[in-house]
C-alpha cells in the first residue's frame, strides 16, 4: 500500500512536472521572439535613426536611395485593417444579435457552424479568392480600381473575421442577465428596440473585446494582402490603390536574396517588431476593458 | 508479420542510402553563376544526364557577380553569365592565372507591357522609359501626362523586377545607365507571375520582364514596341528582332564561361559541344531567344580551338554583332 501511494505521488509529481513544461513552451516561446526581434531591431536602429523610421514617408530599404519610413508599410496595414473592421463589426455583431435574439434553435444549429467554417478556411484561398474573384468584381463597378489593391483584401479580410467578432459577442450577449431583458420587454419595448438598445450595450464590453480581438488578428493577417493588397509601399489611404502592409513585406524580403546579417535583412526585424508592439497594445487595451467594464455590469 | 515489414523497409533503405553514398561518378563537373542563365543550363544538363549519368553536374545559383568570384578562384569549371565578364574581372583572372573560353548561348529579350485595357501606348522611347524609372521621379513622376504630353491624366502604375533579379540589373544598366539605380516606389517583385497578374488587371499600369513571360501570357497582355530615339522605327521584340540586334537595347546575349584548364577533360569537352548542339531548341523551351547556328558554330570553334579571353573587352555590349566579333 505504501509503496503503491509513493507510486501515485511520484507519478503525479511528473504529470505536474510535464503540465508545467508545456505552460513553459508558450512562454519560452514568448520571450524568445521578443529577444530575436529586439536584437536585431537594436542593431537596425543602430544605423538608422528612430526619428527617420517614424517620421519619413518612403520605405525604399531594398533600393540604392534607401528610405526607412515604416508610415507607408503601416498605412497600408491600417487601411486594410480598417476595411475589414469596417465590414466586419456592423455584419458579425448583427449575426451575433439575430441568433441570439430572434433565429429559432434549430436555424442557430445550422448557420452557427457554416459560420465557424469562415474561420477555417486557409487563408491563402482567401487571397485568391481576393484576387482573382472578388477584385474583378469590384473593377466592374469601380473602373479606377488597380489590379492590385487595399479594397479587395480589406473586405475579404472582414469576411474571414466576421466569425471571431460573432462568436465571442454571441457569448457576451448570451452572458447579459435575464432580468435586463425581462424588463426591457416588461416596458414595452419591441425585440428590436431590446437587442440594440440594452442588450448591447450591456454586453459592450465582450463585443469591444471580441473586436479589438480581430483587429490584431487583421493587423497581423499576411496571406491574403500578401496575395491581393500588391507589394509598393505608399503612404496612402486611398482604398483603390496598391499598398503593402507590414506582413508582405516581410515575407517579400524573408523569400528574397536578400544576404542575412545586412541592414536590408535587419529591415524585417524592424518592421516586425512595430507590428509586434501595436499588437501589443492592442491586446492590453482589451484585457484593460475587459477588466474595467465587467466589473460595472456584474 | 509486423517485423517482416518492418525489416523490409530498413533494407529498402539500407540499399537506397548506400547505393547513393557510393554511386560512382566518372566526373563531376561544377557550373555556377547567373539566375538568367540557370533555366537553360539547368536545362542542358538534365538532357546530358539521359545520355550519361555517370557525369556529375551541379548547377548553382551565385548571381553573375557571385559565378565570377568562384570562378576566378578556380572552383567552378564552367560560369553561366548574364553578361561578359567585366574589367576588374579580367584583371583578376590575370591576376589568378585563370584562362577562360567565352561561349555566348543564348538571348534574353526583355518586354515591356501594358494592360489590353490601355489603348494609347502605341510605342515607348527609351527616354521615356528613363523618364519613367530613373531614381530621380520617384514620386514625382505619377500620370503617364507626365510622361507624354499627348497621353491622358491618369496614374502611372509601375510593375518590375525585384531588386535581386539579374533583370533589374539590366533593365536599370541598359535604361538608367547604371545597374541597380531605380525609383522605388512601384510593385518590385522577384516573382514574374505577381507582375503578370498585377498589370493584366491594371489599366493604368506598365511593366517589364523576360519576353518567357510575355509570349506565355500573350492573351492577357499588351507589348508595347520600342523606339532607341524618337526618329527609330518603333521595334516589338520578337525571337528575329531579338536575333537581329533590332530590338535595342532591352535583348542581351548570355554566356557561358569555360575554365580553360577543365576544358582539357574529355567529359566538359562532351557537355560543352552537347551545349552548343542543343542550346537553340533547349533555349526556345525554357523561353530564350536563340542565337543564329551559326554563332553557335563559332562558339563552338573557339572552345575547339581553346580560344581564350573575352571579345567584349573594351568593347560595349549593347548593340553586338556576335557574328562579326566571334570571326575576328
Amino acid at each position: 500500500m505504501i509503496t503503491g501511494g509513493n507510486a501515485r505521488i511520484r507519478s503525479e509529481k511528473v504529470m505536474e512536472f510535464l503540465m508545467l513544461l508545456c505552460s513553459m513552451v508558450s512562454v519560452v516561446t514568448t520571450v524568445g521572439i521578443i529577444l530575436v526581434l529586439s536584437v536585431d531591431t537594436v542593431r537596425f536602429f543602430g544605423e538608422v535613426s528612430f526619428i527617420d523610421f517614424v517620421t519619413d514617408t518612403q520605405w525604399t530599404p531594398l533600393f540604392e536611395d534607401k528610405h526607412f519610413g515604416i508610415l507607408s508599410l503601416l498605412s497600408g496595414t491600417l487601411l486594410t485593417t480598417c476595411i475589414a473592421i469596417l465590414l466586419a463589426v456592423p455584419v458579425g455583431v448583427s449575426i451575433a444579435v439575430y441568433l441570439n435574439e430572434y433565429a429559432s434553435p434549430k436555424f442557430t444549429s445550422i448557420a452557427k457552424p457554416i459560420l465557424e467554417v469562415l474561420a477555417a478556411v486557409p487563408t491563402v484561398v482567401y487571397g485568391f479568392f481576393a484576387l482573382q474573384f472578388v477584385t474583378p468584381l469590384l473593377q466592374r463597378f469601380i473602373p479606377g480600381l488597380a489590379g492590385f489593391n487595399a479594397l479587395s483584401p480589406g473586405l475579404v479580410m472582414g469576411v474571414m473575421i466576421i466569425p471571431y467578432i460573432t462568436s465571442l459577442s454571441e457569448d457576451a450577449l448570451r452572458a447579459v442577465p435575464k432580468s435586463l431583458r425581462e424588463a426591457s420587454y416588461g416596458l414595452g419595448a419591441n425585440r428590436f428596440q431590446t437587442a440594440f438598445s440594452v442588450l448591447v450595450p450591456a454586453a459592450n464590453s465582450g463585443i469591444i473585446v471580441s473586436i479589438i480581438l480581430a483587429v490584431s488578428r487583421a493587423l497581423g493577417e499576411t496571406m491574403i494582402v500578401a496575395i491581393a493588397a500588391g507589394q509598393e509601399p505608399k503612404l496612402t489611404f486611398n482604398p483603390l490603390e496598391s499598398v503593402e502592409t507590414i506582413t508582405t513585406y516581410i515575407v517579400q524580403v524573408s523569400m528574397g536574396d536578400v544576404p542575412q546579417d545586412s541592414l536590408e535583412y535587419r529591415t524585417i526585424f524592424a518592421a516586425g517588431m512595430a507590428l509586434f508592439v501595436l499588437t501589443f497594445l492592442l491586446n492590453n487595451i482589451s484585457f484593460w476593458i475587459r477588466k474595467k467594464y465587467q466589473r460595472r455590469y456584474e | 508479420m509486423k517485423t517482416t515489414a518492418y525489416l523490409t523497409w530498413l533494407l529498402l533503405i539500407g540499399t537506397l542510402s548506400l547505393s547513393s553514398c557510393f554511386k560512382h561518378y566518372k566526373a563531376k563537373i561544377n557550373i555556377d553563376g547567373s539566375s538568367s542563365v540557370y533555366p537553360l543550363t539547368e536545362a542542358v544538363a538534365e538532357e546530358f544526364r539521359k545520355i550519361e549519368p555517370d557525369i556529375r553536374i551541379t548547377v548553382g545559383i551565385s548571381g553573375t557577380g557571385g559565378g565570377f568570384k568562384k570562378f576566378l578562384r578556380g572552383e567552378t569549371d564552367i560560369s553561366n553569365a548574364s553578361r561578359p565578364i567585366s574589367k576588374n574581372e579580367l584583371a583578376i583572372s590575370r591576376a589568378n592565372g585563370i584562362q577562360f573560353i567565352e561561349i555566348p548561348v543564348s538571348y534574353d529579350g526583355m518586354a515591356i507591357v501594358v494592360s489590353p485595357k490601355n489603348d494609347f501606348v502605341d510605342y515607348i522611347t527609351v527616354a521615356e522609359l528613363k523618364t519613367m524609372w530613373s531614381p530621380a521621379s520617384q514620386d514625382k513622376i505619377n500620370s503617364w501626362k507626365q510622361v507624354r504630353s499627348s497621353w491622358p491624366d491618369v496614374p502611372l502604375n509601375l510593375y518590375g523586377a525585384g531588386t535581386s533579379s539579374g533583370t533589374y540589373d539590366y533593365f536599370t544598366e541598359a535604361i538608367n545607365g547604371k545597374a541597380k539605380a531605380s525609383r522605388g516606389d512601384y510593385t518590385a517583385s522577384e516573382d514574374d507571375n505577381v507582375l503578370v497578374q498585377g498589370v493584366s488587371s491594371d489599366k493604368n499600369g506598365l511593366a517589364y520582364f523576360g519576353l518567357a513571360y510575355y509570349t506565355e501570357n500573350k492573351d492577357k497582355l499588351k507589348l508595347v514596341p520600342v523606339k532607341v530615339t524618337g526618329e527609330a522605327p518603333a521595334i516589338f521584340p520578337s525571337e528575329r528582332t531579338v536575333q537581329s540586334g533590332q530590338y535595342q537595347p532591352l535583348s542581351r546575349p548570355e554566356f557561358i564561361y569555360v575554365n580553360a584548364e577543365s576544358a582539357k577533360s574529355p567529359f566538359v569537352k562532351q557537355f560543352v559541344r552537347f551545349y552548343t548542339e542543343h542550346a537553340a531548341s533547349l533555349a526556345r523551351e525554357v523561353g530564350y531567344v536563340p542565337l543564329p547556328e551559326e554563332v553557335y558554330q563559332l562558339g563552338y570553334e573557339r572552345f575547339l580551338n581553346s580560344k581564350t579571353g573575352s571579345v567584349f573587352e573594351n568593347k560595349s555590349i549593347v548593340g553586338v554583332n556576335l557574328i562579326q566579333l566571334l570571326s575576328e
